[in-house]
């Protein structure tokens, strides 16, 4: 009872970090390359903004002389080379002036750009993402096969470690952006790049694909767990263990549901028969915050709509209906809702 | 002594008026209905295209509307994502393909182009005529496509995989590269036109180094389009080739590529935007110095800077693609040139603004708009700034960041300019004055809704909301400024009813404008309003940048030309020396014809590949009828000075 009220308070937990708009926000930095990129960010609008009084200051006080005449227009100005001559002072300076400016952006930006790419540590944590119409495929690559973490849509890190994201695509382009870590990186088909961050402060940081990817672009959300490094390993061995075994009949029936269905054709759940790669890893599903790509809050309600007609909550999602009786359908809820 | 002065102007009147009467006999257009289509005459077609595209700039702004209304609250469940992204891809395709290039580039240059070189028409008239036919149909096809639920609905760049076989099967897609076939050959083939006849038809005596700022950016505006339409339509031909016949340009599991379609895609779409910024940088040119009432500051730096950007403009693409993943040099060098763009358009700015300092500054309703202008496209280049630099760009790039930049150096580069361009040229069109009262609440309502709009956008990128999500959960805390966006649109549609209010109202019983109603200094202003189908009475020579303002009243005329057959004059492309005379082909419905025969072929070509040898048959019949010979040639041109009077 407890066990599960401590649950519940921290999924409720996990939700309101989620609420925080500053979990989402390119002006929050949550990593020193988020950070970098702030700093470089305001000295450029410090910069431009100056620039944008100045030059409305010109036009104020050039168009302050004008005349609104109505009827037919005025005289033409006669040459004046004095004019001419101050005239051409002062473009010349305001040219020089603009070089300058663009001469520090240029050298700033590409200082920053190395500061932020740069990788010096020796043993980063290597995480590589795959994008997929409408999830994210997130595995912790190891060189013993069954030592490798294969989870979707949230992605624990180290707090503190550097971190390598080797991305890939297996459709289209899709693009990894959360904001308060760093800039965002393409996953395009064809293609693997790999980028690095590391964070410094544990919490939940929210990412969203940044790249038009078709019809559900819009809820192919991530989330990034930032915690201990106790806390992620012991994360990591949980993930490595195969499927818990379902210990209530109902949970045992969901199973069997779940096996003789739809569901295994996408799905895997290790230590079952399911071992489809299409669709996310449910091993441990039970252990994430949200689900379809964090659309739905990861609650026995939620789980069980999204299974019976997730075209309605994501139109064009590549999962398929599945009108299961209302007692199959809580069976299986409650067998996915073990998966810690 | 006076008698006799008296009867020699009346006697110069009657044999002017002689002329001019076999000059319209000579040049007149068919009308009618079929007369309609037969007309190949500039004016004519360059309004043509100016209302055509007018019109689609509204229905692109009413999907900009929908949109706005979809957004303004979370999970909104007035569009889904299928309608919503046919509805982003229509807006952007809409307004780029259909309206600011077909506005700002062909429509206005078509019409002003010829008249400010001294012209009695457009070089290639027919070909011209066909582009407008053209245009036409590739606008066609694509609304066609959007009324019948087959509107494309993969951005208006189409990016592979996405846009590919596997990805978007139907025909949505196709509409899109077809759309980009008939509109890029249209551009292409008014560009040649535009060139030709800066190069060619310019009043003797209008050398490289006295032409109007203005002809010198629709040259260069024709040159980017030359070199940069043929690599979207290489890109559109390649992506429906491996639509329509399987071949694998661009499929990543046969060896093809996916980067490759972005580098030819933006090797197009970079310079595309200085071909949209640069007819409202040539508008505001020719204003500033008309309302200054002073020559132009800075006429040799501010033709550099035209040239540089047409240049320039061909090495930024790779900024659109910073995210793809570069090696660091290439980066930097993609932010350098980005930022040395800065350059030549700032050198624009500083010689307004020494234009404007320096002269009698009469604030006009053209010229509040040329303000608007430098306002709302400071701001847009500004933030064009930041954009450039690698590390800001990968986190504001494809957020709303992004979307309120290049709608405020968009619409500040061309829709103010083009307003402040319509309300100076509408006494030339339309022979009329708008009215100051309406145009200025036009401008102030839409200026306000427009920096509502846009301005809140930037928070909104700054906040994480990226673009052509057609939805946003509530948890995102973006509702808030969505609202306060979308409220502009509110302002924009009133001002832009107010704007139409005041052209059809002016049309009817606004001020009769005479001849050159803000005392402006282009050869467009030297004929009567609206100009007759001759153009000039007697084609013109000129002595200095600002022929009106400038050359003496005894200033030399052509008289060399025939009034029976439509000779025009060809002179040197450096000097404009004259060189030859040529005869305009005149009214033909063949450019038509043929355009609807190419349409015939291009729809066809959607569906299937036979479509292309089949299609070719009647192409190729009315490319007969067109280009059959027509006899007499012009005559040759008097030798010595014996042209001049």
């Amino acid at each position: 009872m407890t066990a599960a009220l401590s649950l519940v308070a921290s999924h409720v937990l996990a939700q309101a970090k989620v609420l925080d708009p500053g979990r989402h926000h390119v002006l929050h930095p949550a990593a020193p390359q988020a950070g970098h990129i702030e700093w470089l960010y305001w000295f450029i609008f410090w910069i431009l903004f100056a620039v944008f009084v100045l030059m409305i200051a010109a036009f104020a006080g050039a168009g302050a002389k004008a005349r609104v005449v109505a009827s037919g227009p005025l005289p033409i100005v006669e040459k004046d080379e004095e004019a001419d001559h101050r005239a051409g002072w002062a473009v010349g300076s305001a040219m020089a002036i603009t070089v300058a400016t663009l001469f520090v952006v240029l050298v700033l930006s590409v200082v920053t750009g190395k500061r932020v790419e740069g990788l010096t540590s020796k043993n980063p944590v290597t995480i590589q993402v795959t994008g997929h119409q409408w999830w994210w495929e997130v595995s912790y690559p190891n060189s013993q096969a069954d030592q490798t973490v294969t989870t979707a849509n949230e992605i624990h890190v180290p707090v503190g470690s550097p971190i390598v994201i080797l991305t890939n695509s297996k459709d289209v382009i899709h693009s990894f952006w959360a904001p308060n870590v760093t800039g965002k990186r393409d996953l395009l088909p064809g293609y693997s790049s790999a980028f690095w961050f590391e964070i410094d402060q544990p919490g939940i940081y929210h990412g969203q694909c940044a790249e038009f990817c078709g019809l559900q672009h819009a809820h192919m959300g991530f989330s990034i767990i930032a915690e201990s490094v106790d806390e992620f390993q012991a994360w990591q061995q949980q993930q490595l263990k195969n499927a818990a075994e379902p210990s209530t009949s109902e949970a045992i029936r969901g199973r069997e549901v779940f096996l003789t269905h739809a569901c295994l054709m996408c799905h895997t759940i290790r230590g079952t028969d399911a071992g489809s790669r299409f669709g996310p890893d449910l091993t441990h599903v039970a252990s994430r915050n949200m689900i379809a790509s964090e659309t739905l809050p990861n609650t026995a309600g939620a789980l069980a709509g999204w299974i019976v007609d997730p075209q309605r909550i994501k139109p064009g999602t590549q999962m398929s209906p599945n009108p299961l009786s209302p007692d199959d359908l809580q069976a299986v809820v409650a067998y996915l809702q073990a998966l810690h | 002594m006076a008698v006799a002065e008296s009867i020699v102007a009346n006697d110069q009147d009657t044999g002017q008026s002689e002329l001019a009467l076999r000059l319209a006999r000579t040049w007149r257009q068919p009308g009618g209905f079929w007369g309609w289509f037969c007309n190949t005459h500039h004016t004519d077609i360059g309004i043509r295209f100016m209302v055509t595209a007018f019109i689609f700039f509204l229905l692109g702004g009413m999907l900009a509307a929908m949109i706005r209304l979809q957004l303004i609250r979370p999970e909104n469940s007035l569009m889904g994502p299928d309608l919503y992204n046919q509805v982003f891809t229509m807006h952007g395709s809409t307004m780029i393909f259909l309206f600011a290039v077909p506005l700002m580039f062909q429509g206005f240059g078509v019409y002003v182009v010829p008249l400010m070189c001294g012209a009695r028409n457009i070089a290639f008239p027919r070909l011209n005529a066909f582009c407008y036919y053209l245009y036409v149909g590739g606008a066609l096809v694509l609304w066609g496509g959007f009324l019948t639920n087959t509107g494309p609905d993969v951005g208006w760049f189409a990016y592979v995989p996405l846009s590919g076989p596997s990805y978007s099967p139907g025909h949505r897609a196709d509409i899109w590269s077809q759309m980009i076939t008939f509109t890029e050959v249209s551009a292409l083939g008014v560009a040649i036109c535009i060139a030709t006849t800066i190069l060619r038809y310019r009043a003797p005596g209008m050398t490289l180094n006295r032409m109007p700022i203005l002809l010198w950016e629709k040259l260069v505006i024709s040159m980017a389009v030359i070199f940069a339409m043929p690599a979207v339509m290489i890109a559109s031909g390649l992506l429906l080739l491996d639509r329509l016949v399987g071949t694998h340009f661009f499929n990543p599991a046969e060896g093809g590529d996916v980067l490759l379609y972005q580098h030819l895609f933006w090797f197009f779409g970079h310079p595309e935007v200085y071909i949209i910024f640069l007819p409202g940088a040539a508008i505001i040119s020719t204003l500033v110095e008309c309302f200054s009432r002073r020559r132009i500051f800075g006429y040799t730096p501010i033709v550099v800077s035209v040239v540089a950007t047409g240049f320039l403009g061909f090495s930024v693409w790779v900024h659109h693609m910073f995210a793809t993943g570069l090696p660091q040099l290439s980066e930097s060098f993609f932010t350098a040139a980005s930022l040395m763009i800065v350059i030549p358009t700032g050198t624009q700015f500083f010689c307004w603004v020494a234009t404007i300092w320096y002269g009698r500054l009469q604030l006009r309703l053209p010229m509040l708009w040329c303000f608007g202008f430098f306002f709302v496209f400071l701001i847009g280049g500004l933030s064009g700034v930041m954009l450039a630099s690698v590390p800001v760009d990968l986190q504001v790039h494809d957020t709303y960041f992004v979307v309120a930049h290049f709608h405020y150096v968009l619409i500040g580069g061309a829709l103010f300019p083009m307003f402040a361009g319509i309300y100076f040229w509408f006494p030339k069109m339309a022979g009329r004055m708008p009215s100051e009262t309406l145009g200025k609440w036009h401008f102030w309502l839409f200026f306000i809704g427009f920096n509502i709009t846009f301005f809140t956008l930037h928070f909104l990128g700054l906040r994480g909301m990226t673009r052509r999500i057609y939805t946003y959960s509530p948890d995102m805390h973006w509702q808030g400024l969505n609202v306060l966006a979308s409220s502009g649109v509110v302002f924009m549609t009133a001002g832009l009813l107010v704007f139409l209010a005041n052209v059809f109202h002016s049309m009817r019983v606004g001020a009769i404008a005479g001849n050159n109603p803000w005392g402006d200094a282009g050869l467009e202003w030297s004929m009567s309003s609206p100009p007759p189908p001759y153009n000039f009475l007697h084609v013109p020579t000129v002595s200095g940048r600002d022929p009106l303002w400038e050359d003496p009243p005894d200033q030399a005329i052509v008289v060399g030309l025939r009034d029976d057959i439509r000779e025009t004059l060809v002179t040197h492309s450096l000097d404009a020396e004259p060189q030859h005379k040529d005869e305009d082909p005149g009214p033909s419905i063949w450019p038509f014809l043929t355009a609807l025969s190419v349409s015939a072929a291009f729809v066809g070509s959607i569906f299937t590949a036979w479509a292309v040898p089949i299609g070719a048959v009647p192409v190729i019949a009315t490319l007969i009828g067109w280009l059959w010979p027509r006899g007499e040639s012009p005559t040759p041109l008097p030798t010595g000075e014996s042209w001049l009077r």
